[in-house]
């Protein structure tokens, strides 16, 4: 587990780790604070998990693009079997 | 509500099967090897692996559950919807590859792959068949509740269906035959919701006093003496008398009022609810609906036998908004935001209801009104499941926190998505399968806020049925609609118990019987042996689907994500990330992951209330939900037990 391609994955997972935690907290600390409009008349609630689901659609899309250019460039160990 | 049959339904339905089964036999005919039965020979082209993925994984909880949650207590079915996806960013980053390079049939391969050792083939094909039996009773209880207005069927009927079908498909050709089932199931899901989303949109928000068949149902405003007054009229009620709150009516957490007409006999239901917050504020009464089921098995609706046809007793559909932002009566065509916006700004009829025991045997369910503003529909904590983060007590909140700690640690542990990654020729494909596989189901999951938020506010819903929330949806938009997702809705069900069936069938076939019994088997015979095991597992999924008729699928899967994540993943992450890792140290972080965590769900409020029929107050436990407990310690467990056993040698690191 040291190529290209999984150096790029834990760097990834953690981004997207932190943001589930960030939403996952606020509901359990402070559910009443999901309530407050935020963006375009839409509350927390709904803003942070539609981000959450295009976040980890865009996130991998990033993840394919970083190992498809670390193959490219020699290091190809994430993605020969 | 009554269901009939419908012959356009019927049509599809027997279309739809018949294609995937013909499919089926057509693509078996090349399967022969196990390479071929288990691993379809490697060949998958990755994007329709990829959208197998999405076949495989939206399963009758994530279609009927999510749905029917969102459309009861809105915003929580999406908490559900979020942690399925995110569990996903587990299986692309961390899991994918490795599993892919690691692996050849089942996950026990890529776990043993540096050990050869019998103990944690093992243990992991133990832990394949406990997940894997855990995930498909859900599917096969999601699959009686389907047949049954579908093709007017009991529900044994209908699980003893699902199961022949499928044990027919993975018998014929095993994994190549399920993935195409998977591939065009999972396409015609993603499609047909896309276009049920886009009707809803532009269908918009009206306002509403009853559901789709045209009843209204009534409120009344009285005083504290029209109880009292002993005369025959209650409010505007004429001609009426009350009846005394005995036999179980007394133990009612709400209040409850039963008014016989006495001209008639009719009984109506009410909900009694003070107008303001003084103790001599006037009562406001709301009409209710009542369905009892006798000690000799009758159904009674309303106190009236439930009839057969339309137009006799039967629960009136439900769901409908009460009021939109500036008085309007109807919105036109909304977009994307603007639905959820003029939603926020509305108010809704949720139903609720409480079970009532009576004397003689028999139970009541009250279904009641319960007026609801968009603001509180769109936001956590209205369900059951998560009123838990509105409470004063710690554990309602750890208990939250340990189902999204589950929900994002379960999937990259469940097998029959690890066997998925074995289909494809390389690791690079497994990657790109994953990201078309997220792309996929994260579309569908935005999809169902959408699905569920419009069958809250469609007029079609059953009180007495959330799993038919969506399915009621489509039925109130066009016949033929509601005949394709049903039929989407029933193949969903087959590819999921299909992969279910098979990763079960490769654990007894390969890793049980082949490496830990040592059984010296050829290609053919392992085949042979893996098609008996998929008949057998199937029969206990039939019985099973039937034994837990009453069980909420998405509940279920809640359990199988924390057996899964808390017995699979702490082994699946450190053999990857640690070479001190030793064979003692991953069978008893298997072993004990998945004991700790099947002990703490047997001994939690959730399974004494919905499993035992017990006060839940009476459990062992705490809080239900045992992920945030039980998968660190499984780590813990494969650390200790790891550094305590002699260090792997160089060759095996």
């Amino acid at each position: 587990m040291k190529s290209g391609s999984s150096r790029y994955g834990l760097v990834l997972f953690s981004v997207y780790l932190l943001f589930y935690g960030g939403f996952v907290a606020i509901n359990a600390i402070a559910p009443e604070s999901m309530e407050s409009t935020v963006l375009s008349g839409l509350n927390i609630a709904v803003v942070y998990g539609f981000a959450l689901i295009f976040g980890a659609v865009l996130l991998s899309a990033v993840y394919g693009f970083l190992c498809g250019d670390a193959s490219r460039g020699g290091d190809a160990e994430g993605v020969q079997q | 509500m009554i269901y009939e049959s419908s012959p356009q339904a019927v049509l599809i339905f027997c279309l739809f099967v018949g294609f995937t089964l013909g499919l089926s036999f057509w693509l078996g005919r090349k399967a022969k090897s196990s390479e071929g039965y288990f691993a379809a020979h490697g060949q998958i082209p990755w994007f329709v692996n990829g959208v197998a993925f999405a076949g495989d994984y939206l399963s009758a909880a994530s279609f009927l559950g999510i749905c029917g949650m969102i459309a009861f207590y809105g915003y929580d079915g999406f908490l559900y919807s979020i942690g399925y996806l995110a569990g996903w960013i587990v299986a692309l980053f961390v899991v994918a590859e490795p599993m892919k390079k690691l692996g050849r049939f089942t996950f026990a391969d890529a776990l043993d792959s540096r050990f050869n050792s019998s103990g944690i083939k093992l243990a992991a094909g133990i832990s394949t068949l406990v997940v894997s039996v855990f995930y498909l009773i859900p599917q096969m209880v999601g699959a009686g509740a389907l047949v049954t207005p579908l093709l007017g069927f009991d529900h044994w009927q209908g699980v003893v269906m699902v199961g022949a079908v499928v044990i027919l498909i993975v018998v014929t050709a095993g994994m190549v035959s399920t993935t195409w089932v998977q591939f065009l199931k999972g396409a015609m899901l993603v499609v047909f919701s896309a276009v049920l989303t886009w009707m809803i949109l532009e269908r918009g928000l009206r306002v509403s006093e009853g559901g789709a068949d045209g009843y209204q149902f009534k409120s009344l405003r009285i005083t504290d003496a029209d109880f009292t007054d002993g005369d025959s009229a209650i409010g505007p009620l004429q001609d009426v008398e009350l009846l005394v709150a005995d036999d179980g009516w007394e133990k009612a957490k709400e209040k409850f009022v039963r008014v016989r007409q006495r001209s008639s006999g009719e009984l109506s239901i009410w909900l009694a609810r003070r107008a303001g917050e003084s103790a001599d504020a006037d009562w406001l009464l709301s009409e209710a609906q009542t369905l009892t089921k006798t000690a000799d098995g009758k159904t009674l609706v309303n106190g009236r036998p439930k009839g057969k046809k339309k137009g006799e007793p039967e629960l009136h559909p439900v769901g409908y908004v009460t009021e939109l932002p500036g008085g309007v009566q109807e919105t036109g065509p909304l977009s994307f935001l603007g639905f959820f916006r003029t939603l926020q700004n509305s108010r809704v009829v949720l139903w609720r209801n409480e079970k009532l025991a009576h004397g003689d045997g028999s139970q009541t369910t009250v279904y009641y009104q319960q007026e609801t503003s968009g603001g509180q529909v769109l936001r956590p904590g209205e369900h059951p499941t998560f009123r838990g983060i509105r409470s004063s007590k710690p554990a309602d909140r750890i208990n939250f926190v340990s189902l999204m700690l589950a929900l994002f640690c379960g999937t990259a542990s469940l097998p029959h998505i690890l066997i998925r990654y074995y289909t494809v020729k390389d690791a690079g494909s497994a990657r790109k399968s994953t990201i078309v596989g997220i792309a996929s189901i994260g579309f569908f999951y935005v999809l169902t806020f959408y699905l569920g938020l419009g069958a809250m506010t469609s007029g079609q819903l059953d009180v007495s049925d959330e799993n038919m929330s969506a399915p009621l949806l489509a039925k109130g938009m066009n016949t033929w609609l509601f005949a394709a997702i049903s039929a989407i809705a029933f193949t969903t069900v087959l590819g999921t118990v299909s992969g279910l069936i098979l990763a079960a069938a490769g654990a007894v076939a390969h890793d049980l019987l082949g490496s830990v019994l040592k059984l010296q088997m050829s290609d053919t015979e392992k085949v042979r042996v893996a098609k008996m095991s998929s008949v057998l597992i199937g029969a206990v999924a039939i019985v099973l689907g039937i034994l837990f008729q009453k069980m909420n699928p998405t509940f279920l899967v809640g359990w199988a994500f924390s057996v899964a994540a808390s017995a699979n993943l702490p082994s699946l992450v450190m053999i990857l990330f640690w070479p001190r890792v030793t064979k003692q140290g991953i069978v008893a972080a298997i072993l004990v992951g998945m004991v700790s965590s099947l002990t703490w769900i047997l001994l939690s409020g959730e399974a004494y209330s919905k499993v035992y029929g017990l006060d839940a107050a009476a459990a062992v436990v705490p809080f239900s939900q045992p992920g945030i407990l039980t998968i660190p310690l499984g780590f813990l467990t494969l650390v200790v037990v790891s550094l305590l056993t002699p260090k792997p040698s160089s060759r095996v690191q």
